[in-house]
């Protein structure tokens, strides 16, 4: 090859480098080791890890243990979708555009929406472009949210809404029920409000009863109304979309994704109709024929709104996202059907209900802190017991127990208290396990 | 190759497959009391779900996927993509529940093995680059580009400068999410046209700068391939002017082990890891997309950053001047541990190995393809880096054959096309980017395959306007996909088009 080029050395293709970068271009890394050694050197810093199926985890709030069926990971692993990329060339491409647009059809029905796009990086990015969103359709600058949002959602809602000016203000929830506060509300809500946005589930596990009047009241003063919800919790709560939302958000990590230490996520994204569409960041992809007629074929449309057409107008800068995860969320969906979905709703309630009910009778604990209807997650509460959260954690870790995550730092007014998930992986004995231990660990005080 | 045909199984949408009852899932059978929940929360209208058992979603997955091409079937030259072969083994590492079944809030003691890897990653990407610090938070190169430009932004304000300087600049052959990233965080955006050799035009460049200058975004080797051999001087004028220099990593693959930004002058710079360090593209994503900074703009870094004490890794959140978080936890991880296990496994004679033969090999492929008839390289005395730019505008005026026509005939042969119509600044480009890990037999396929279209274009044009035949489906309706009449974007009836 090099022959045919006319040059000795492949030094020659370097050679408009400017020497003082060439000089000072040496890596100082480790030399090469074969895949055995690669293997063996990585497994053995992976085993340092303890994972949820070393110990009882009960870590969930924004990342959750689900289970995921191995014909997910089957279907995700063909190697014609990993090692695919952006369907530019549609028709060599007709798989991996036909299972996104199974998933944006899956995603919307969830959500109760018209459309959803075929994903961003996560449930945090997503709630930055909804406010960004809600802001150039209403050409306000004014975003409401709940206090109880975790703070590194809200942390990376402020990094979108800063360039873009606009401003985030938290409107309180009720110390007793976790309801949004109607008259802060009414209060805060006004003509420069861009869009007004709530959890439902809450982050802290209880459902917003409130939703629809929040809604009304929110196009009643002319803003956007955005739902971010657990997805998993949609076959058996009501959508986004019944409760009157514009925008619905959420993490799709629980539809058949592994957990990964945080990432890679799945955001999800839907919206209400065809005008805001026009507006919804991310890649989209359409259900056509091809030009001869011969055949149903699919394809990214409405490309106009994306990055590589129009540049510094687009609505987005998203180019790669997250396909390979909601092609397991589709397939996921796909496995779990309507019924499925409703009685794995079913089976996290009763379940996060008895360990609930488990913990309530131990002496000293306050289960939940707030009086509402809670799902998969729920708050426990220290104070009368004279230990720190961070304590009792420590000491069921030496049980082989990962406690909830502890709130005090985020949210001191909850005092010293726990968040803590409970799925369909939990067993009924994992839950008396975790039961038990916190009464041992109170006794022995 | 010449006999290539995708599959086409007509597959239906697999809701179209439902059977009222039937399921696909197994669920444990309940062991704890049941709730009730009050009605008014509940939801009203069951979702629209498929009703399939395990068997239908398999066979319905994996026959679409017979009608998806990539990586391991051939290759995949999309320009300023690398799509590159992924070692398989990096799929084995993190097919465990050591990395799997990590909840990212667990106590950091009990992940001092991911949190380790993640740490000497990022040492190694900075030495890689050239530069001080390292974040792995951003998901994806556009969402680096983001964090990196609003690093910028917090440079500028705490200088008490950031009103004045509201102006990115970007070459008119840059990617279109710089642009895009600059204005999402808030800048405007400059265009510095390109000169006669496919670099930067200095003197435009000169008349750009000015006291509104945030900074400069630019990728080296551009997207033309070119080395821009003017970069000392062009990171001296921009800093002149007060501005920082970014560096998108897209074309990072031509640099390793040959020059390292840092030393170019940059002091912002993204890495694709899905690029260069041999992770899967996943169909779209997930990618995972690294900053690094210059010392001077460590504290401006997203929080958390992974640190490390003595022989113990822990996160820290507590940096005051941080542009704050980017993404809801640290990154995409199981991506990085893929990245990490790729570079111990090529070391640093593989690293640079991979710089050599991806430019040797657009090289090789760029003097071969430029003989075709009708098509022309650009620049033609200038050597490339990892990728080239063709233009088919002679073929074009020729024969009616664009180079859109041109790239699906090559679908015929089995292999993907390059990208097309970008940069914009070349006349019908086709930008190609063989990557390393092609054989010479590869690159000669593929010149035979280029060929033997650009031939058709002269004695047979219609058949090159009429491609693709052989792949699952034929030349799509792409009008008909984006009009508002007949758009369809999920399996629900459309009420009735206005």
């Amino acid at each position: 090859m090099l022959r045919e080029l006319g040059v000795h050395d492949v030094d020659a293709f370097f050679e408009d480098i400017p020497k003082s970068i060439k000089e000072d271009s040496a890596l100082n890394l480790p030399p090469a080791i074969s895949e055995m050694e690669t293997r063996l050197r990585v497994e053995n810093l992976l085993s340092r890890n303890l994972s949820t199926r070393d110990v009882v985890s009960f870590l969930g709030g924004g990342v959750w243990p689900h289970y995921v069926p191995a014909a997910v990971d089957e279907i995700v692993s063909r190697s014609e979708f990993l090692t695919s990329y952006t369907p530019y060339q549609p028709e060599i491409s007709q798989g991996m555009l036909q299972a996104l647009f199974e998933y944006q059809s899956m995603v919307a029905e969830l959500m109760g929406m018209e459309f959803a796009n075929s994903s961003l990086y996560d449930w945090a990015t997503a709630l930055g472009e909804a406010a960004r969103m809600a802001s150039r359709i209403t050409g306000r600058d004014e975003f409401l949210v709940p206090h109880y949002v975790p703070p590194n959602r809200i942390q990376t809602l402020k990094t979108f809404c800063e360039p873009a000016r606009i401003r985030v203000f938290e409107v309180g929830q009720d110390r007793r029920t976790g309801a949004i506060l109607d008259d802060e509300l009414q209060q805060k809500i006004s003509s420069k409000t861009a869009g007004v946005y709530i959890e439902n589930p809450s982050h802290l596990g209880f459902l917003e009863a409130g939703a629809k009047r929040i809604g009304e009241l929110a196009h009643q003063k002319g803003a956007l109304f955005i739902i971010g919800v657990d997805p998993i919790s949609l076959g058996l709560f009501a959508s986004p979309g019944e409760a009157g939302a514009d925008i619905a958000i959420g993490e799709g990590q629980p539809l058949g994704n592994h957990m990964n230490y945080g990432g890679p996520l799945l955001g999800l994204f839907a919206c209400r109709d065809e005008k805001l569409l026009r507006q919804m960041p991310g890649r989209l992809i359409g259900k056509t024929i091809t030009k001869d007629g011969s055949s149903k074929a699919f394809t990214m449309v409405l490309q106009t709104r994306e990055q590589h057409i129009r540049r510094d107008k687009a609505t987005s800068n998203i180019c790669t996202n997250e396909a390979l995860c909601a092609l397991a969320a589709a397939a996921y969906l796909s496995l779990m059907g309507p019924q499925g979905l409703e009685r794995l709703g079913k089976i996290i309630l009763n379940n996060s209900h008895y360990a609930m009910q488990q913990l309530k009778e131990v002496n000293g604990l306050e289960v939940p802190l707030f009086e509402a209807q809670h799902f998969k997650e729920f708050t426990v509460g220290f104070d009368r017991t004279g230990l720190a959260a961070s304590r009792i954690n420590a000491e069921l870790l030496k049980r082989g127990i990962q406690g909830g995550i502890c709130l005090h730092d985020q949210f001191p007014e909850l005092g010293q208290s726990t968040l803590n998930c409970v799925t369909e992986c939990h067993t009924r004995q994992d839950i008396d396990l975790f039961v038990a231990a916190i009464k041992t660990i109170l006794g022995e005080r | 190759m010449m006999g290539f045909k995708q599959a086409h199984w007509d597959e239906p949408l697999i809701i179209e497959r439902s059977i009222e009852g039937a399921v696909g899932f197994s669920l444990s059978s309940p062991e704890t009391p049941t709730v009730n929940v009050p009605v008014e929360l509940l939801r009203k209208k069951r979702p629209k779900l498929p009703e399939v058992s395990e068997t239908d979603v398999i066979r319905h997955y994996v026959r679409l996927s017979q009608e998806n091409y990539g990586t391991d079937l051939g290759i995949y030259p999309l320009g300023s993509c690398t799509m590159k072969y992924n070692p398989k083994v990096l799929d084995r590492i993190v097919a465990t529940p050591k990395i799997q079944d990590l909840h990212p809030l667990q106590d950091a003691g009990s992940v001092q093995g991911i949190l380790q890897i993640l740490y000497e990653l990022s040492e190694w990407l900075a030495e890689i680059v050239g530069l001080y610090r390292v974040s792995l938070q951003p998901a994806a190169g556009a969402h680096g580009e983001f964090a990196g430009v609003m690093i910028m932004r917090a440079f500028h304000k705490q200088s008490g400068d950031l009103e004045k300087r509201d102006e990115i600049i970007v070459p008119d052959s840059a990617h279109g999410t710089n642009p895009a990233s600059a204005a999402m965080a808030g800048f405007k955006v400059v265009e510095v046209p390109s000169n006669q050799d496919g670099c930067v035009d200095i003197e435009a460049l000169r008349g750009s700068l000015s006291h509104r200058t945030a900074g400069l975004m630019l990728t080296n080797p551009n997207t033309l391939g070119i080395f821009e051999a003017d970069i000392l001087e062009i990171a001296r004028l921009v800093h002149e002017a007060g501005g920082l220099l970014y560096y998108d990593g897209a074309n990072l693959n031509a640099m390793l082990g040959k020059a390292k930004p840092g030393r170019m002058g940059f002091d912002i710079v993204h890495i694709n890891i899905h690029k260069t360090f041999g992770t899967p593209h996943g169909g779209g994503g997930p990618g995972s997309g690294p900053i690094a900074v210059s010392k001077k703009l460590e504290e401006f870094l997203p929080v958390p950053t992974i640190e490390r004490d003595g022989d113990k890794y822990y996160l820290d959140s507590e940096r005051p001047h941080s542009i704050g978080k980017i993404h809801g936890f640290w990154g995409n991880s199981s991506v990085l541990l893929r990245a990490y296990a790729y570079i111990l496994m090529m070391g640093r004679d593989g690293l640079e190995e991979v710089a050599e033969l991806s430019v040797l090999n657009a090289n090789y492929l760029a003097k071969k393809l430029g003989q075709v008839r009708g098509l022309e390289l650009p620049f033609p005395h200038k050597v490339r880096k990892h990728e080239f730019v063709l233009s088919a505008a002679r073929m074009a005026a020729e024969t009616g054959v664009t180079a859109a026509h041109l790239s699906k005939r090559l679908l015929d042969f089995g292999i993907h096309a390059p990208t097309i119509y970008f940069p914009l600044i070349i006349e019908e480009a086709l930008m190609i980017e063989p990557t390393e890990t092609v054989s010479k037999q590869e690159l000669d396929e593929f010149t035979l395959a280029f060929s033997k279209a650009g031939a058709e274009a002269y004695t047979n044009p219609g058949v090159v306007r009429d491609s693709p035949r052989s792949t699952a489906v034929t030349r799509i309706d792409e009008a008909r996909a984006s009009h508002p009449k007949t758009m369809q974007l999920t399996w629900k009836e459309r009420p009735q088009a206005v």
